[in-house]
């Protein structure tokens, strides 16, 4: 079976691959959009933190047998306490600054982290078993789909949505949102700002170690996994625009299949096509597809 | 300060920086030039930097495509067309300039926090530009490219020789950022930085002014990266990637943003660092660099140069 002189097995293989990329896109970009909302920082060591939580799955399983299933809930826990630890030694000396000094303060943090993982484990990689449970694979007629990566999608989508409840429809979300209009008339009305924004960092990189798990099976357990990833998150972020949580969700699956597609059939394009899209977003629509004009 | 004070802070910067150049003549006789020379260019290309974020206010994290690609060009044109040594640097220059407009269009369409982001993005597909296609040797970099004859005259394989071509590049790059910073035009950058919008309500039109210290910014790192090239005779992917627009932030920052002799400071302070660390601590040369990231931001924000300048300050008044 052949779509557009490519075979279908191809393409389809090529968008799952896309769809995948497409949700850690999403994921990290939305953790992105949290902390930049309330804190109006750009946190440069997502990346290191997103390799964090797949270097714990990873260490977890191989020095001390824990499976899966408990590194996929404890890792996002002690990257995200690691963040909150952070954030009240650190980030929160820089937010009467220009916010540059954030965007500067987790460049230096993601330079520590990662440098330190490269010493420890080298930039071989290490790979992760996929586990049982989810082995194996569905022949759908026109193309294989192996368990785990349907898994990471659907993962990676409920995170996403349920991160999107919590914000619109619950009370903690409302505080949220009230904080980031305005974070001073918030705290007037009694609610503990600065506890809010600790847990805002904490959540969000808490999201970045949870994909970093996801993505251990797949890729490579890599000290500059991270890195890699979130330049090209950063180009989503711009083109997506930070003001909405749908729309950042709704523009990493997007380019990641855009990004899938290039791969079929224009691969040398593959790697810079998300750069190009930004591109062209900045010329048409320099606030971005969901962002508020500035 | 008063008026009566400032013609006697005039003399003395004069003597200041006429000392300094007397030191950078004499300096190859006493320490090893190569060193020197890659110390002079990345004195340029944070100076340059600095030129756009401690002047402008604008924070480019992308500019290592300017210092690569102005490299790669250069190492092309004198490699392979044969062209001599001052035409390389001149069309990598240009080049780096070129880059520089188009992505000076781009990133000022949006301010602070996505204008780091989009300079980064755009100096990512640079890198993966240059990776992808032949001509610039992919993982291998540009190898073997001859230092040649300056003006078809001057042999430049000797060191001393290059020392002083180096010299006499950065000594014109960093005259022309003085000149710069020192103009009407560096004044309205300045007012650009500290309030924008009155900028624009005094009838500046303030994206042409971002743009025209984007292109000086990116042609001069482009010159750095243009002689960096013809110094060790190769152009390395490691010029493009991220790293080094990294570097080139916390050079700037640990010499003191928006001071004049700030970036050429914290450029000689990493590089040394660099050259003495390199072979002891192995990686952790990065966590040494994070750390100093830290510090500078947290507890360092005036960098080396300001903090000198506060105390001079501070005992003047006294």
């Amino acid at each position: 079976m052949e779509i557009f002189g490519v075979p279908s097995a191809l393409l389809g293989s090529q968008l799952l691959v896309g769809l995948i990329n497409g949700s850690f896109y999403a994921v990290l970009s939305l953790g992105l959009a949290i902390i930049f909302g309330l804190l109006n920082i750009i946190n440069f060591a997502h990346g290191a933190q997103y390799m964090m939580g797949a270097f714990i799955a990873w260490l977890a399983l191989t020095k001390l047998n824990i499976n899966y299933w408990v590194a996929l809930i404890a890792a996002p826990v002690l990257v995200g306490l690691f963040g909150v630890i952070l954030e009240r030694t650190m980030l929160r000396k820089l937010y009467k600054l220009d916010h540059l000094y954030g965007l500067l303060l987790t460049f230096g943090l993601a330079l520590i982290i990662e440098g330190i993982f490269r010493d420890q484990f080298g930039i071989s990689g290490e790979s992760y078993e996929v586990p049982e449970a989810l082995a194996g694979g569905v022949n759908l007629g026109f193309m294989f789909l192996p368990i785990y990566r349907a898994w990471v999608i659907v993962a990676s989508l409920t995170v996403c949505f349920g991160t999107w409840y919590m914000i619109e429809k619950t009370r903690l979300g409302a505080y949220l949102r009230a904080g980031t209009e305005n974070s001073q008339i918030v705290q007037a009305l009694g609610i503990n700002v600065p506890l809010l924004i600790t847990f805002t960092y904490g959540y969000g990189v808490a999201l970045a170690a949870f994909a970093g798990v996801l993505a251990a099976p797949i890729f490579q357990v890599n000290p500059l996994m991270g890195s890699n990833l979130i330049i090209v998150v950063f180009a989503v972020v711009v083109i997506g625009g930070m003001g909405s949580i749908l729309g950042s969700i709704v523009t990493g699956i997007g380019l990641g299949l855009i990004e899938g597609l290039t791969r079929v059939f224009y691969p040398e394009a593959s790697a810079v096509v998300v750069f190009v899209i930004m591109v062209i977003v900045l010329l048409l629509r320099p606030a971005g597809l969901f962002g508020k004009a500035a | 300060m008063s008026t009566a004070s400032q013609p006697t802070a005039l003399i003395k910067t004069e003597v200041l920086y006429s000392g300094l150049f007397i030191l950078g003549l004499i300096a190859p006789f006493a320490i090893y030039p190569t060193f020197l020379m890659k110390l002079f260019c990345f004195a340029l290309f944070a100076s340059a930097f600095n030129l756009l974020l401690g002047f402008a206010g604008l924070l480019s994290f992308g500019h290592a495509a300017f210092l690569g690609t102005a490299g790669y060009v250069c190492g092309l044109m004198v490699r392979d067309v044969g062209v001599t040594p001052e035409i390389g640097i001149l069309a990598g220059t240009v080049c780096a300039g070129l880059l520089g407009w188009v992505f000076g269009i781009l990133a000022i369409r949006r301010t602070g926090i996505y204008f780091a982001m989009i300079t980064l993005a755009l100096a990512q597909m640079v890198y993966f530009v240059v990776l992808q296609i032949k001509a610039t040797g992919g993982e291998d970099g540009l190898q073997g490219v001859p230092r040649g004859h300056l003006f078809g005259l001057i042999d430049l394989s000797d060191n001393i020789a290059m020392y002083y071509l180096v010299y006499a590049v950065f000594s014109i790059g960093f005259f022309i950022i003085y000149r710069t910073i020192h103009s009407p035009f560096g004044q309205i950058l300045k007012a650009i930085r500290e309030n924008e919008p009155r900028a624009i309500s005094l009838g500046y039109d303030v994206n042409k002014f971002k743009l025209m210290a984007f292109v000086i910014s990116a042609s001069l790192a482009g010159l750095a990266g243009a002689t960096k090239t013809l110094i060790f005779q190769l152009a390395s992917l490691s010029d493009v990637h991220w790293h080094t627009s990294g570097e080139v932030v916390l050079m700037t920052l640990l010499g003191g943003l928006g001071t004049i002799l700030g970036p050429a400071v914290g450029s000689a302070t990493i590089v040394t660092l660099q050259n003495e660390l390199a072979d002891k601590v192995g990686s952790w040369v990065t966590v040494i660099m994070g750390t100093i990231f830290v510090v500078c931001v947290l507890a360092f924000r005036r960098g080396i140069v300001g903090e000198i300048q506060a105390l001079i300050q501070r005992a003047g008044i006294r």
